[in-house]
Protein backbone atom coordinates (compact mmCIF):
# COMPACT_ATOMS: atom_id res chain seq x y z
CA UNK A 1 0.00 0.00 0.00
CA UNK A 2 1.37 3.41 -0.93
CA UNK A 3 -0.46 5.61 1.55
CA UNK A 4 -2.21 4.44 4.69
CA UNK A 5 -4.22 6.83 6.87
CA UNK A 6 -5.04 5.51 10.34
CA UNK A 7 -7.75 7.05 12.52
CA UNK A 8 -6.69 10.58 11.61
CA UNK A 9 -8.14 13.42 13.70
CA UNK A 10 -7.44 17.04 12.79
CA UNK A 11 -8.59 20.29 14.37
CA UNK A 12 -8.83 23.20 12.02
CA UNK A 13 -9.98 26.69 12.91
CA UNK A 14 -11.03 25.57 16.40
CA UNK A 15 -13.30 22.74 15.28
CA UNK A 16 -12.64 19.06 14.74
CA UNK A 17 -12.71 19.05 10.94
CA UNK A 18 -11.57 15.45 10.53
CA UNK A 19 -12.99 13.04 13.11
CA UNK A 20 -10.96 9.88 12.87
CA UNK A 21 -10.79 8.72 9.28
CA UNK A 22 -8.93 5.72 7.89
CA UNK A 23 -8.32 4.98 4.24
CA UNK A 24 -5.66 3.61 1.93
CA UNK A 25 -4.27 4.55 -1.45
CA UNK A 26 -2.85 1.61 -3.44
CA UNK A 27 0.17 2.15 -5.66
CA UNK A 28 -0.49 3.46 -9.21
CA UNK A 29 -4.21 3.98 -8.53
CA UNK A 30 -6.50 6.99 -8.73
CA UNK A 31 -8.31 7.49 -5.44
CA UNK A 32 -10.88 10.17 -4.82
CA UNK A 33 -12.45 11.65 -1.72
CA UNK A 34 -15.80 13.22 -2.46
CA UNK A 35 -18.08 15.16 -0.18
CA UNK A 36 -19.80 18.47 0.36
CA UNK A 37 -18.11 21.73 1.27
CA UNK A 38 -16.73 21.53 4.81
CA UNK A 39 -16.71 17.73 4.93
CA UNK A 40 -12.99 17.78 5.76
CA UNK A 41 -11.56 16.90 2.34
CA UNK A 42 -9.15 19.81 2.09
CA UNK A 43 -8.07 19.47 5.70
CA UNK A 44 -7.22 15.81 5.07
CA UNK A 45 -5.00 16.68 2.10
CA UNK A 46 -3.39 19.61 3.90
CA UNK A 47 -2.56 17.32 6.81
CA UNK A 48 -0.96 14.72 4.53
CA UNK A 49 1.01 17.55 2.84
CA UNK A 50 2.38 18.64 6.23
CA UNK A 51 0.72 22.07 6.30
CA UNK A 52 -1.49 21.13 9.26
CA UNK A 53 -0.51 18.97 12.23
CA UNK A 54 -3.00 16.24 13.16
CA UNK A 55 -4.45 15.84 16.65
CA UNK A 56 -4.01 12.09 16.60
CA UNK A 57 -3.78 9.15 14.25
CA UNK A 58 -1.00 8.47 11.81
CA UNK A 59 -0.04 8.71 8.17
CA UNK A 60 2.14 6.03 6.62
CA UNK A 61 3.77 6.48 3.22
CA UNK A 62 5.52 3.47 1.63
CA UNK A 63 5.78 1.87 5.03
CA UNK A 64 7.30 4.93 6.72
CA UNK A 65 5.50 6.98 9.35
CA UNK A 66 5.37 10.57 8.06
CA UNK A 67 2.88 11.95 10.61
CA UNK A 68 3.62 15.53 11.66
CA UNK A 69 6.58 16.06 9.34
CA UNK A 70 7.08 19.51 7.80
CA UNK A 71 5.86 20.33 4.30
CA UNK A 72 9.34 20.46 2.73
CA UNK A 73 10.17 17.07 4.24
CA UNK A 74 6.97 15.56 2.84
CA UNK A 75 7.88 16.80 -0.66
CA UNK A 76 11.26 15.11 -0.38
CA UNK A 77 9.44 11.82 0.38
CA UNK A 78 7.74 12.02 -3.04
CA UNK A 79 4.37 13.52 -2.18
CA UNK A 80 3.28 16.67 -3.96
CA UNK A 81 0.10 18.70 -3.90
CA UNK A 82 -1.70 20.80 -6.48
CA UNK A 83 -3.41 23.26 -4.14
CA UNK A 84 -6.96 24.48 -4.36
CA UNK A 85 -7.27 27.55 -6.55
CA UNK A 86 -4.02 26.56 -8.33
CA UNK A 87 -1.89 29.06 -6.37
CA UNK A 88 0.66 29.60 -9.09
CA UNK A 89 3.18 32.37 -8.37
CA UNK A 90 1.91 35.36 -10.38
CA UNK A 91 5.21 37.30 -10.38
CA UNK A 92 7.36 34.36 -11.44
CA UNK A 93 7.61 33.39 -15.09
CA UNK A 94 6.03 30.15 -16.28
CA UNK A 95 9.50 28.61 -16.46
CA UNK A 96 10.34 29.76 -12.92
CA UNK A 97 7.04 28.39 -11.66
CA UNK A 98 8.07 25.01 -13.06
CA UNK A 99 11.59 25.28 -11.67
CA UNK A 100 10.41 26.11 -8.18
CA UNK A 101 8.38 22.89 -8.31
CA UNK A 102 11.74 21.09 -8.41
CA UNK A 103 13.16 23.21 -5.58
CA UNK A 104 14.56 20.28 -3.60
CA UNK A 105 16.15 18.58 -6.58
CA UNK A 106 19.76 19.22 -7.46
CA UNK A 107 19.98 17.22 -10.71
CA UNK A 108 19.34 18.34 -14.27
CA UNK A 109 15.77 19.41 -15.03
CA UNK A 110 15.85 19.33 -18.84
CA UNK A 111 14.09 15.96 -19.20
CA UNK A 112 11.37 16.89 -16.75
CA UNK A 113 10.78 20.26 -18.39
CA UNK A 114 10.45 18.53 -21.76
CA UNK A 115 8.01 16.05 -20.25
CA UNK A 116 5.84 18.86 -18.90
CA UNK A 117 6.05 20.79 -22.18
CA UNK A 118 5.00 17.63 -24.09
CA UNK A 119 2.01 17.29 -21.80
CA UNK A 120 1.17 21.02 -21.99
CA UNK A 121 2.52 22.60 -25.20
CA UNK A 122 0.81 25.86 -24.22
CA UNK A 123 3.23 26.27 -21.33
CA UNK A 124 6.23 26.05 -23.64
CA UNK A 125 4.86 28.83 -25.83
CA UNK A 126 4.38 30.97 -22.75
CA UNK A 127 7.43 30.02 -20.72
CA UNK A 128 8.64 33.63 -20.50
CA UNK A 129 5.29 35.09 -19.51
CA UNK A 130 4.47 35.81 -15.90
CA UNK A 131 2.29 33.15 -14.31
CA UNK A 132 -0.35 35.75 -13.44
CA UNK A 133 -1.02 36.50 -17.12
CA UNK A 134 -2.24 32.96 -17.91
CA UNK A 135 -5.90 32.02 -18.19
CA UNK A 136 -7.53 29.86 -15.51
CA UNK A 137 -7.13 26.65 -17.50
CA UNK A 138 -3.49 27.42 -18.32
CA UNK A 139 -2.83 28.19 -14.67
CA UNK A 140 -4.25 24.78 -13.74
CA UNK A 141 -1.94 23.16 -16.30
CA UNK A 142 0.96 25.11 -14.82
CA UNK A 143 0.02 24.01 -11.31
CA UNK A 144 -0.06 20.37 -12.43
CA UNK A 145 3.21 20.76 -14.37
CA UNK A 146 4.83 22.44 -11.37
CA UNK A 147 3.79 19.53 -9.14
CA UNK A 148 5.22 17.00 -11.61
CA UNK A 149 8.61 18.75 -11.52
CA UNK A 150 9.32 17.27 -8.08
CA UNK A 151 9.10 13.77 -9.66
CA UNK A 152 6.33 12.74 -7.28
CA UNK A 153 5.28 9.21 -6.44
CA UNK A 154 1.95 10.51 -5.13
CA UNK A 155 0.22 13.59 -6.50
CA UNK A 156 -2.61 15.05 -4.45
CA UNK A 157 -5.04 17.38 -6.16
CA UNK A 158 -7.41 19.74 -4.37
CA UNK A 159 -10.42 20.60 -6.51
CA UNK A 160 -8.69 20.76 -9.90
CA UNK A 161 -11.96 21.53 -11.70
CA UNK A 162 -12.82 24.54 -9.53
CA UNK A 163 -13.85 27.56 -11.59
CA UNK A 164 -12.96 26.06 -14.96
CA UNK A 165 -15.13 25.69 -18.07
CA UNK A 166 -16.52 22.15 -18.66
CA UNK A 167 -14.37 21.58 -21.73
CA UNK A 168 -11.21 22.45 -19.83
CA UNK A 169 -12.31 20.29 -16.90
CA UNK A 170 -12.57 17.32 -19.24
CA UNK A 171 -9.12 18.15 -20.59
CA UNK A 172 -7.66 18.30 -17.07
CA UNK A 173 -9.17 14.91 -16.19
CA UNK A 174 -7.69 13.36 -19.32
CA UNK A 175 -4.32 14.72 -18.26
CA UNK A 176 -4.80 13.27 -14.77
CA UNK A 177 -5.40 9.83 -16.29
CA UNK A 178 -2.39 10.26 -18.57
CA UNK A 179 -0.14 11.16 -15.61
CA UNK A 180 -1.50 8.16 -13.73
CA UNK A 181 -0.64 5.88 -16.67
CA UNK A 182 2.93 7.15 -16.46
CA UNK A 183 3.08 5.68 -12.96
CA UNK A 184 2.10 8.50 -10.61
CA UNK A 185 -0.48 7.62 -7.96
CA UNK A 186 -3.27 10.20 -7.70
CA UNK A 187 -5.27 11.26 -4.65
CA UNK A 188 -7.99 13.59 -5.81
CA UNK A 189 -10.63 15.56 -3.96
CA UNK A 190 -13.51 17.01 -5.88
CA UNK A 191 -16.90 18.55 -5.52
CA UNK A 192 -17.49 17.52 -9.11
CA UNK A 193 -18.17 13.97 -7.89
CA UNK A 194 -19.43 12.68 -11.23
CA UNK A 195 -16.18 13.47 -13.03
CA UNK A 196 -13.98 12.27 -10.17
CA UNK A 197 -15.76 8.92 -9.73
CA UNK A 198 -15.59 8.22 -13.45
CA UNK A 199 -11.79 8.27 -13.43
CA UNK A 200 -11.26 6.86 -9.93
CA UNK A 201 -10.34 3.26 -9.08
CA UNK A 202 -11.47 3.78 -5.49
CA UNK A 203 -13.72 6.41 -3.98
CA UNK A 204 -14.48 7.45 -0.42
CA UNK A 205 -17.43 9.58 0.64
CA UNK A 206 -16.63 12.06 3.41
CA UNK A 207 -19.41 13.58 5.51
CA UNK A 208 -18.71 16.08 8.31
CA UNK A 209 -15.30 14.63 9.05
CA UNK A 210 -16.15 10.94 8.74
CA UNK A 211 -15.97 8.40 5.92
CA UNK A 212 -19.48 7.11 5.42
CA UNK A 213 -19.09 5.05 2.27
CA UNK A 214 -16.39 3.55 0.10
CA UNK A 215 -16.14 1.46 -3.02
CA UNK A 216 -14.83 1.45 -6.54
CA UNK A 217 -15.61 4.50 -8.66
CA UNK A 218 -18.24 2.59 -10.61
CA UNK A 219 -19.93 1.25 -7.47
CA UNK A 220 -20.25 4.71 -5.98
CA UNK A 221 -21.52 6.15 -9.26
CA UNK A 222 -24.32 3.57 -9.17
CA UNK A 223 -25.10 4.04 -5.46
CA UNK A 224 -28.53 5.60 -4.88
CA UNK A 225 -27.42 7.55 -1.81
CA UNK A 226 -24.43 9.01 -3.63
CA UNK A 227 -26.57 9.83 -6.64
CA UNK A 228 -29.05 11.72 -4.52
CA UNK A 229 -26.51 13.57 -2.41
CA UNK A 230 -23.60 14.35 -4.75
CA UNK A 231 -24.44 13.69 -8.36
CA UNK A 232 -27.83 15.41 -8.38
CA UNK A 233 -28.77 17.02 -11.64
CA UNK A 234 -25.31 16.42 -13.10
CA UNK A 235 -25.97 12.66 -13.38
CA UNK A 236 -29.17 13.07 -15.32
CA UNK B 1 28.99 76.90 -13.22
CA UNK B 2 29.66 79.30 -10.38
CA UNK B 3 26.61 77.82 -8.59
CA UNK B 4 27.93 74.31 -9.05
CA UNK B 5 31.38 75.25 -7.80
CA UNK B 6 30.10 76.62 -4.52
CA UNK B 7 27.54 73.91 -3.94
CA UNK B 8 29.32 70.80 -5.15
CA UNK B 9 30.30 69.70 -1.62
CA UNK B 10 26.63 69.62 -0.60
CA UNK B 11 25.59 67.62 -3.62
CA UNK B 12 28.44 65.16 -3.13
CA UNK B 13 27.55 64.80 0.54
CA UNK B 14 23.92 64.27 -0.44
CA UNK B 15 24.76 61.44 -2.82
CA UNK B 16 27.02 59.86 -0.22
CA UNK B 17 24.45 60.06 2.59
CA UNK B 18 21.89 58.70 0.15
CA UNK B 19 24.08 55.65 -0.41
CA UNK B 20 24.39 55.08 3.34
CA UNK B 21 20.61 55.33 3.80
CA UNK B 22 20.15 52.96 0.86
CA UNK B 23 22.28 50.27 2.46
CA UNK B 24 20.12 50.42 5.60
CA UNK B 25 16.84 50.82 3.71
CA UNK B 26 17.36 47.55 1.81
CA UNK B 27 17.24 45.66 5.12
CA UNK B 28 13.88 47.23 5.98
CA UNK B 29 12.37 46.67 2.59
CA UNK B 30 13.52 43.05 2.14
CA UNK B 31 12.25 41.96 5.53
CA UNK B 32 8.98 43.74 4.88
CA UNK B 33 8.70 42.15 1.44
CA UNK B 34 8.86 38.66 2.90
CA UNK B 35 7.46 38.91 6.43
CA UNK B 36 5.32 42.08 6.17
CA UNK B 37 7.23 43.13 9.28
CA UNK B 38 8.78 46.53 9.90
CA UNK B 39 11.95 45.50 11.67
CA UNK B 40 12.31 48.37 14.13
CA UNK B 41 15.51 46.84 15.49
CA UNK B 42 17.30 47.29 12.17
CA UNK B 43 18.63 50.78 12.99
CA UNK B 44 19.99 49.46 16.29
CA UNK B 45 21.73 46.57 14.58
CA UNK B 46 23.42 49.27 12.51
CA UNK B 47 24.41 51.03 15.76
CA UNK B 48 25.82 47.80 17.26
CA UNK B 49 27.92 47.40 14.11
CA UNK B 50 29.37 50.85 14.90
CA UNK B 51 30.30 49.87 18.47
CA UNK B 52 31.61 46.48 17.39
CA UNK B 53 34.06 48.31 15.14
CA UNK B 54 35.05 50.74 17.94
CA UNK B 55 35.86 47.95 20.41
CA UNK B 56 37.39 45.51 17.94
CA UNK B 57 39.68 48.04 16.30
CA UNK B 58 40.99 49.07 19.73
CA UNK B 59 42.87 45.79 19.98
CA UNK B 60 42.89 44.29 16.51
CA UNK B 61 44.29 45.51 13.20
CA UNK B 62 41.75 46.82 10.68
CA UNK B 63 42.06 43.91 8.27
CA UNK B 64 40.72 41.67 11.05
CA UNK B 65 38.36 44.06 12.83
CA UNK B 66 36.44 45.07 9.69
CA UNK B 67 35.50 41.51 8.61
CA UNK B 68 34.87 40.58 12.24
CA UNK B 69 32.50 43.56 12.61
CA UNK B 70 30.58 42.40 9.55
CA UNK B 71 30.39 38.83 10.89
CA UNK B 72 29.18 39.95 14.32
CA UNK B 73 26.50 42.17 12.78
CA UNK B 74 25.30 39.35 10.53
CA UNK B 75 25.16 36.94 13.49
CA UNK B 76 23.24 39.51 15.52
CA UNK B 77 20.66 39.98 12.74
CA UNK B 78 20.31 36.20 12.44
CA UNK B 79 19.96 35.74 16.22
CA UNK B 80 17.37 38.51 16.58
CA UNK B 81 15.21 36.84 13.93
CA UNK B 82 15.54 33.38 15.48
CA UNK B 83 14.88 34.51 19.05
CA UNK B 84 12.42 37.39 18.73
CA UNK B 85 10.52 36.84 15.46
CA UNK B 86 10.56 33.14 14.58
CA UNK B 87 8.64 32.01 17.70
CA UNK B 88 5.89 34.47 16.66
CA UNK B 89 5.56 33.23 13.09
CA UNK B 90 1.90 32.32 13.45
CA UNK B 91 1.04 35.11 15.88
CA UNK B 92 -0.84 38.24 14.74
CA UNK B 93 1.40 40.69 12.89
CA UNK B 94 1.06 43.27 15.67
CA UNK B 95 2.77 40.95 18.18
CA UNK B 96 5.85 40.58 16.04
CA UNK B 97 6.01 44.39 15.53
CA UNK B 98 5.93 44.87 19.29
CA UNK B 99 8.66 42.26 19.64
CA UNK B 100 10.72 44.28 17.13
CA UNK B 101 10.27 47.46 19.17
CA UNK B 102 11.34 45.48 22.24
CA UNK B 103 14.53 44.29 20.55
CA UNK B 104 15.26 47.86 19.47
CA UNK B 105 15.15 49.14 23.06
CA UNK B 106 17.01 46.08 24.36
CA UNK B 107 19.93 46.74 22.01
CA UNK B 108 19.97 50.46 22.86
CA UNK B 109 19.91 49.77 26.59
CA UNK B 110 22.67 47.18 26.35
CA UNK B 111 24.73 49.75 24.48
CA UNK B 112 24.06 52.37 27.22
CA UNK B 113 25.12 49.86 29.83
CA UNK B 114 28.37 48.90 28.11
CA UNK B 115 29.42 52.41 27.09
CA UNK B 116 27.92 54.31 30.07
CA UNK B 117 26.23 56.45 27.42
CA UNK B 118 29.44 58.12 26.35
CA UNK B 119 30.09 58.81 22.69
CA UNK B 120 32.94 56.67 21.40
CA UNK B 121 35.46 57.82 18.87
CA UNK B 122 35.11 55.84 15.65
CA UNK B 123 38.44 54.53 14.35
CA UNK B 124 39.93 56.21 11.33
CA UNK B 125 40.00 53.83 8.43
CA UNK B 126 43.01 54.87 6.34
CA UNK B 127 42.63 55.65 2.64
CA UNK B 128 38.84 56.17 2.71
CA UNK B 129 39.30 58.90 5.36
CA UNK B 130 41.81 60.80 3.25
CA UNK B 131 40.86 64.00 1.51
CA UNK B 132 40.38 64.31 -2.19
CA UNK B 133 39.51 67.31 -4.34
CA UNK B 134 36.89 67.10 -7.02
CA UNK B 135 36.76 70.29 -9.05
CA UNK B 136 36.73 73.02 -6.46
CA UNK B 137 35.38 70.82 -3.68
CA UNK B 138 37.46 69.01 -1.11
CA UNK B 139 35.93 65.95 0.49
CA UNK B 140 36.84 62.58 1.99
CA UNK B 141 37.36 59.62 -0.32
CA UNK B 142 34.54 57.82 1.53
CA UNK B 143 32.08 60.34 0.09
CA UNK B 144 32.97 59.22 -3.40
CA UNK B 145 33.30 55.52 -2.56
CA UNK B 146 29.90 55.24 -0.84
CA UNK B 147 27.58 55.68 -3.83
CA UNK B 148 29.78 53.48 -6.03
CA UNK B 149 29.95 50.69 -3.45
CA UNK B 150 26.20 51.01 -2.82
CA UNK B 151 25.38 50.62 -6.49
CA UNK B 152 27.72 47.63 -6.90
CA UNK B 153 26.12 45.91 -3.89
CA UNK B 154 22.60 46.68 -5.11
CA UNK B 155 23.37 45.23 -8.55
CA UNK B 156 24.81 42.09 -6.92
CA UNK B 157 21.68 41.80 -4.77
CA UNK B 158 19.32 42.24 -7.72
CA UNK B 159 21.22 39.50 -9.62
CA UNK B 160 20.99 37.24 -6.57
CA UNK B 161 17.24 37.75 -6.30
CA UNK B 162 16.55 37.43 -10.01
CA UNK B 163 18.82 34.58 -11.03
CA UNK B 164 19.49 32.28 -8.08
CA UNK B 165 17.39 29.53 -6.58
CA UNK B 166 17.18 31.17 -3.17
CA UNK B 167 16.28 34.46 -4.85
CA UNK B 168 13.44 32.69 -6.64
CA UNK B 169 12.29 31.26 -3.31
CA UNK B 170 12.34 34.77 -1.81
CA UNK B 171 10.16 36.11 -4.61
CA UNK B 172 7.78 33.18 -4.26
CA UNK B 173 7.55 33.61 -0.49
CA UNK B 174 6.83 37.32 -0.83
CA UNK B 175 3.56 36.26 -2.48
CA UNK B 176 2.58 33.01 -0.80
CA UNK B 177 4.20 31.24 2.16
CA UNK B 178 2.05 28.14 2.09
CA UNK B 179 2.44 27.28 -1.57
CA UNK B 180 6.19 27.93 -1.28
CA UNK B 181 6.26 25.31 1.47
CA UNK B 182 4.42 22.88 -0.78
CA UNK B 183 7.25 23.32 -3.30
CA UNK B 184 9.74 22.20 -0.66
CA UNK B 185 11.03 25.69 0.22
CA UNK B 186 12.31 25.73 3.81
CA UNK B 187 10.81 29.04 4.77
CA UNK B 188 12.82 29.51 7.97
CA UNK B 189 16.12 29.22 6.11
CA UNK B 190 15.01 31.74 3.50
CA UNK B 191 13.87 34.18 6.20
CA UNK B 192 17.19 33.80 8.03
CA UNK B 193 19.02 34.41 4.77
CA UNK B 194 17.02 37.63 4.28
CA UNK B 195 18.06 38.91 7.71
CA UNK B 196 21.67 37.95 7.00
CA UNK B 197 21.72 40.01 3.79
CA UNK B 198 20.01 42.95 5.50
CA UNK B 199 22.48 42.93 8.40
CA UNK B 200 25.46 42.53 6.08
CA UNK B 201 24.44 45.64 4.14
CA UNK B 202 23.77 47.53 7.39
CA UNK B 203 27.30 46.63 8.57
CA UNK B 204 28.82 48.00 5.37
CA UNK B 205 26.60 51.06 5.75
CA UNK B 206 27.83 51.60 9.32
CA UNK B 207 31.48 51.50 8.23
CA UNK B 208 30.80 54.23 5.69
CA UNK B 209 28.45 56.28 7.86
CA UNK B 210 30.51 56.41 11.04
CA UNK B 211 33.72 57.13 9.12
CA UNK B 212 31.94 60.31 8.08
CA UNK B 213 30.51 61.19 11.51
CA UNK B 214 33.44 60.15 13.72
CA UNK B 215 31.51 59.16 16.88
CA UNK B 216 29.10 56.38 17.88
CA UNK B 217 26.45 56.72 20.61
CA UNK B 218 23.82 54.21 21.76
CA UNK B 219 21.14 56.16 19.90
CA UNK B 220 23.27 56.64 16.78
CA UNK B 221 21.17 54.08 14.92
CA UNK B 222 17.84 55.79 15.54
CA UNK B 223 18.06 58.71 13.14
CA UNK B 224 19.69 57.01 10.12
CA UNK B 225 17.41 54.02 10.79
CA UNK B 226 14.29 56.18 10.71
CA UNK B 227 15.42 58.02 7.60
CA UNK B 228 16.20 54.77 5.82
CA UNK B 229 12.74 53.59 6.84
CA UNK B 230 11.22 56.73 5.32
CA UNK B 231 13.28 56.07 2.19
CA UNK B 232 11.87 52.53 2.00
CA UNK B 233 8.31 53.82 2.40
CA UNK B 234 8.95 56.57 -0.14
CA UNK B 235 10.21 54.06 -2.71
CA UNK B 236 7.37 51.66 -1.96
CA UNK B 237 8.16 49.31 0.92
CA UNK B 238 8.93 45.81 -0.32
CA UNK B 239 10.70 47.11 -3.44
CA UNK B 240 14.52 47.12 -3.50
CA UNK B 241 15.00 49.58 -6.37
CA UNK B 242 12.36 51.75 -4.70
CA UNK B 243 14.28 51.82 -1.42
CA UNK B 244 17.54 52.71 -3.15
CA UNK B 245 16.04 55.51 -5.22
CA UNK B 246 14.10 56.78 -2.20
CA UNK B 247 17.30 56.82 -0.14
CA UNK B 248 19.26 58.81 -2.72
CA UNK B 249 16.41 61.31 -3.12
CA UNK B 250 16.18 61.86 0.64
CA UNK B 251 19.96 62.14 1.05
CA UNK B 252 20.27 64.66 -1.75
CA UNK B 253 17.23 66.71 -0.69
CA UNK B 254 18.48 66.96 2.90
CA UNK B 255 21.78 68.37 1.72
CA UNK B 256 20.20 70.75 -0.75
CA UNK B 257 18.22 72.14 2.18
CA UNK B 258 21.50 72.54 4.08
CA UNK B 259 22.94 74.26 1.06
CA UNK B 260 20.29 76.97 1.36
CA UNK B 261 21.25 77.43 4.99
CA UNK B 262 18.20 75.72 6.51
CA UNK B 263 20.19 72.99 8.25
CA UNK B 264 17.79 73.05 11.22
CA UNK B 265 14.98 71.87 9.00
CA UNK B 266 16.77 69.08 7.16
CA UNK B 267 15.48 66.32 9.49
CA UNK B 268 12.02 67.83 9.60
CA UNK B 269 11.96 67.74 5.82
CA UNK B 270 12.38 63.94 5.78
CA UNK B 271 9.49 63.36 8.13
CA UNK B 272 7.28 65.91 6.44
CA UNK B 273 7.99 63.96 3.27
CA UNK B 274 6.86 60.76 5.02
CA UNK B 275 3.53 62.35 5.93
CA UNK B 276 3.04 63.68 2.40
CA UNK B 277 3.74 60.24 0.87
CA UNK B 278 1.41 58.47 3.26
CA UNK B 279 -1.35 60.91 2.36
CA UNK B 280 -0.76 61.23 -1.37
CA UNK B 281 0.61 57.84 -2.44
CA UNK B 282 0.66 55.32 0.42
CA UNK B 283 2.19 52.62 -1.79
CA UNK B 284 5.23 54.78 -2.62
CA UNK B 285 7.00 55.07 -5.95
CA UNK B 286 7.26 51.36 -6.78
CA UNK B 287 5.02 49.72 -4.18
CA UNK B 288 2.46 47.02 -4.87
CA UNK B 289 -1.18 48.04 -4.87
CA UNK B 290 -2.20 45.89 -1.94
CA UNK B 291 -0.03 45.50 1.12
CA UNK B 292 -2.10 42.63 2.43
CA UNK B 293 -0.76 39.18 1.94
CA UNK B 294 -2.83 36.87 -0.21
Amino acid sequence: MMLRINNLKVNYGGIEAVKGISFTVPEKSIVTLIGANGAGKSTTLRTIAGLVKPQSGNIEFLGEDITGKGAADIVSHGITMVPEGRKIFPDLTVLENLKIGAYLRKDDLTDDLNLVFDLFPRLKERSWQHGGTLSGGEQQMLAVGRALMSRPKLMMMDEPSLGLAPLIVRNIFEIIQEINKQGVTILLIEQNANMALKVADIGYVLETGRITLSGTGAELLADEGVKAAYLGAKAK
Amino acid sequence: MEFLNTNLPYILAGISVGGQYALIAIGYTMVYGILRLINFAHGDIFMVAGFAMVYLSATLPLYISIPLTIIITVLLGFAVERMAYKPLRTAPRMSIMISAIGVSYLLQNCAWYITSGLAKQYPTIPWISESISIGTATTKIVTVITPILTIVLVIALVILIKYTKIGMAMRAMAKDFETSQLMGVKINSVISFTFIIGSFLAAIGSLLYFTNYATVTPIAGAMPGLKAFVAAVFGGIGSIPGAVIGAFIIGICENIIRMFGWTTFSDAFTFALLIIILVAKPTGLFGEKSTDKV
